[in-house]
This record gives structure tokens, sequence and C-alpha cells, in this order.
């Protein structure tokens, strides 16, 4: 059964350094006040894990939590670059970030296969492409029925996932809809995981085939409403495109970065106090 | 009615959209481009996000591969899983719209690096959805300004394939869609020759030169002996991409695109 606690006992309890972690959601649902708690407690040489890093690992990995990244695509989205991965990649600061990059159609396959207890993934991929090269965990296997030659990926099996959901209930069973991305095949293929919501409430009132995730599977929920944003809770709000936008120069210098994650997330409203409205993020940009 | 040659290059791409056609949708300029189509000649195009809106009809563009426009407007939305799995791999798509921001003359895509991948001078985003897109799709087009920077000799990594070294390579390494099918640009549009698959220069568009669109291109470029000059934008074309991108920048709380 799922703990409800507090996501800063949440991250304290589960994330240890060095651990691999995957915080999910496909540009709806980003963990964003998950992700700013585990930079407020100092993690560090984690393994970050995500399909499309987004501003949130651009984020910790400009804070030096990460030493590795793997992922599928880095960049701002519709926007441009990830200056602080670029930096890292780039400059190695503040510390050297290794990358283990595949595509997106390769990544879902490791979470399946890690969510499926399978050791690979397969798919139809990579062939004539330079990733193969670059990547030794892209390899290929032939077909034992009619020979065709298809790409294996070993299954993704973080160590903590963490996501954000719309609701639960008392239980802990969770509750999510709209672009669901790869956030239920994550929560399977983790060790342990951390679901924080928009609302905790009595009856998630789930229609059959809903994406739920039963509370026996997760291990903590956290109520914090907000905690995608600026990316957006579909039925709650929507993605804040400016924030993205004013994100592209606010991550350019090392200062304004440093500074903007101080005034917001080390000295920002505390993942566990009463949160504040999301649109909390915007002024100071 | 005046336009630019982005505008020249966002209705030419549209125009290459059939109606009905299920179309997988890459995010800026192709996005753009199939939703124009959309609201113009192809109104039953079914246009596929890799976030998972299948059927997606959005009013204004979307800012990100995953807004929410999208999977409100959509016939319905699935996993990333299954739109990778059941929806591009179970052959399903018939036209992957796709952008890059370097391609070279067998349409071959890089959108990984530029300069060595261990050491780049410039570190773009990645591959995410293109390459599966680019092998499984029945075809692809790509959309992309042409500048020598974007359209090289070679391609400092290839994310997705065009058609590899030419000729018959993309049967030879099994992918399975007939791959890119043209290549439209701010200058004019290239096809690939059907026996070499060398990129040709088959559309200028009104007001370019030949010279101007040799040197924004890093190889000696074929020339079509049949070459035609693209028509220009309708102005009912004009106007529903000015109205869309009007649209969109409000929606996103930006002043004017």
């Amino acid at each position: 059964m799922a703990k409800i606690v507090s996501i800063s006992d949440a991250v304290a309890e589960l994330i240890h350094d060095g651990d691999k972690i995957a915080c999910e959601g496909f540009t709806h649902l980003i963990p964003f006040a998950a992700g700013h708690e585990i930079i407020r407690q100092g993690r560090r040489n984690l393994t970050l894990i995500r399909m499309t890093p987004d501003l949130i690992y651009d984020q910790m990995i400009g804070m030096g939590v990460a030493s590795k990244l793997v992922f599928s695509w880095g960049g701002n989205p519709g926007v441009g670059s990830l200056h602080r991965l670029r930096e890292a990649v780039e400059q190695q600061w503040p510390v050297p970030l290794e990358l283990e990059e595949f595509s997106h159609a390769g990544m879902v396959q490791a979470y399946m296969a890690g969510a499926a207890g399978l050791p690979f993934g397969v798919l139809r991929g990579f062939n004539g492409t330079d990733l193969a090269k670059v990547n030794q965990n892209i390899k290929s296997i032939s077909c034992p029925f009619t020979g065709e030659l298809l790409a294996a990926i070993p299954a993704i099996r973080p160590d903590v996932t963490v996501i954000h959901a719309q609701k639960a209930d008392r239980q802990g069973n969770v509750l999510l809809w709209g672009v669901i991305g790869v956030q239920k095949e994550a929560v399977l293929a983790a060790k342990r995981s951390i679901v924080t919501v928009e609302e905790i409430v009595d009856q998630l009132d789930a229609w059959p085939n809903a994406c739920v995730l039963p509370s026996w599977i997760v291990s903590h929920v956290c109520l914090l409403p907000g905690g995608a944003y600026p990316s957006y809770a579909q039925g709650y709000y929507d993605r804040d495109n400016r924030f993205y936008q004013e994100w592209d120069q606010v991550s350019r210098s090392r200062s304004d970065f440093l500074t903007w994650i101080d005034v917001n997330v080390i000295n920002g409203p505390a993942g566990d106090s009463q949160p504040s409205p999301p649109k909390r993020l915007q002024k100071a940009v | 009615m005046d336009y630019s040659t982005d505008e020249m290059m966002t209705v030419s791409a549209a125009r290459m959209l059939r109606d009905r056609a299920v179309c997988f949708v890459g995010i800026g300029l192709p996005s753009k481009a199939a939703n124009l189509a959309r609201m113009t000649r192809a109104p039953q195009a079914v246009l596929v996000y890799e976030s998972g809106p299948i059927g997606a009809k959005p009013s204004v563009l979307p800012l990100s591969i995953g807004d929410g426009e999208l999977a409100i407007t959509a016939d319905t939305t699935v996993s990333t899983g299954e739109i990778f799995s059941y929806w591009l791999q179970g052959g399903r798509i018939d036209v992957g719209f796709l952008g890059a921001a370097q391609i070279d003359r067998f349409a071959n895509i890089n959108t990984t690096v530029i300069g060595p991948y261990a050491r780049p001078t410039v570190r773009l985003p990645g591959a995410g959805g293109a390459p599966e897109i680019a092998g499984s799709a029945g075809e692809v087009l790509i959309v992309l300004r042409q500048t020598p920077k974007t359209f090289v000799d070679r391609l400092d990594f290839t994310t997705s394939v065009g058609h590899g070294e030419g000729g018959d390579y993309r049967r030879r390494i099994g992918l399975p869609g007939k791959g890119p099918v043209a290549v439209i640009s701010n200058l004019g549009i290239l096809r690939p020759d059907d026996v070499t698959k060398e990129l040709v220069l088959t559309q200028i568009h009104p007001g370019v030169q030949l010279d101007e669109i040799q040197s924004a291109t890093g190889w000696q470029l074929r020339i079509s002996p049949n070459l035609e000059i693209t028509t220009a934008p309708t102005p009912e074309e004009l106007t529903c991409l000015r109205d869309l991108e009007q649209r969109t920048a409000l929606a996103h709380g930006l002043k004017s695109a």
C-alpha cells in the first residue's frame, strides 16, 4: 500500500546518491516540484533517465545532481536548446555528464521490457543510424522465425520512478489521464516510486480502462498541487508556454541560472509546505 | 499578396500532404505545415503526434509535441508505447513529416551533434521519434530552411536514415517505408532520383535564382531538366497561415509570431 507522505520525506527516504532515477511525463504532468526537492536535498551522482529531459532535468543537471543522462530528445520543446544540458556536455560544467541516448521508440521498448520483467526490449529501429555506434546498449538480434535483424535494448529498471498525476484516493490509488506517456511503464519498471498529485479525493471515480496505478505498486504518494508547473496537468492548469520561452534566456548564463534556482528552488516554497498556486514561479523569471 | 520565403516553404510543404493521409507529425515547421494542410486542402488528414494524440485537430499550433490542445482535440490519446509500437511500427502511418538540423544529398538527417560526437561544438536535441518515423512511415516529407550549414556534403552524425548511400540501400538494410519522397525548403523542392535516390531540384520557388540555391547547398546540386516554378501562395493559403500564426501567438502569450 502506498504511504501518503510529504515530498521531502519521500525524497529523503527513497532517493539516494548514486541512484538511477526516472522522472517521467511526456510534456504533460512533468514532476517539477519533486525534481526541485531532489535539488534542495543535494543529491549527487544520480543517473537521470527521461525520454525528454525538458526543463526539469536542465535544472537538475545545472545544479550538478547527475553524472549520467539517459534520454532520447534533449531540447526545450518548440523553443530550442537546453542550455544547462549543453554546457554540461560541451564544457563539463558544473560536473561532467555521461550521455546514453536512444530514440523515443527505443526507450519506450526498454521501459516496457522493464515493466514486463524481460531482459531487453526489441524493435525495428536504429538500422543505418550512427546511434548504435556511440551507444553500446543498442545491439541487434535476429528474429528466430524470419531472420529479420531487429534492435535490442536492455530493459530500463530505475531505482526510483517519480511521476505527477491528477488524483489519488486516500488509499493511494492513482489516476492520470490525457497525454499519459510512459508513466505507467516507468512505475512498473522501477524498484520504488513516488507519485505527486494535484489532489487527494475520497473516490477516484475512475472509468473502466482508465490509467490507474493501484496503491500496492506505488511506494509513496505526495499531495503537491501545481507540482507539474510550468508543464501542465490536464483538467487543472495549462502548460505555461511563456515560461518555456523565457527559460531560454534565464538558462543561458550560469549566474542567471544560479540566481533563479536560489530564489525559486533553494529559497522557494518548500515542497511540503502549503503549496502556492502554480503561477508562483513566473514572477521571478 | 506579398509573402516571405518561410511562408512559401510552409505553404508548399502543406500542399504535399494528401487528403485522408495518416500523418505522423514532428514539432515545429512540420506541425505548422501539416495543420495548414488540414485547414485548407486536406481536411480529412489524420494527424498523429508522438506524445499519443491520434486525429488531433488543434486550432492553434502546439509549442510542444504534447500540448493539451492536441489531446483535447484528438479522436483518442494513447500511451507513448502504443504510438510507436502499434501505430508507427505496425505500419499504420502513411506519411512521416520531419524537420532536420542537417541533411545530405540522400536525405539522411542529423539532429544529434555538430562536430565530433564525444566533444561536439553544438549539442543538438537528438533523435526523438525521427529514426523510426524515417524508417517505418510509408513515405517521408522533410521541411527545413536551405543554407550551406543545413544542406551539407557530409553529415556530422546520421540520426535518421533517408536513402542511406543511395540506390536500393533502404531495401538492403530492411527499412519498411519508402523513405523521403520530397524535401521542401524556403528556396525550392527536391525529390530523390528514381534510381540513384540522390536529391534533385525539381521545383524552384518564384523569384529564387539557380545560383542562389546552389550556393545554399553543400554539394553539386542536380537540377531536373523539367524544373518547375512553384505556384506562389494563394491569398487563401496566406490568410489561413497568418490567422493560424496569430491565434498561436495569442494563445502562447506572445505578441506576434
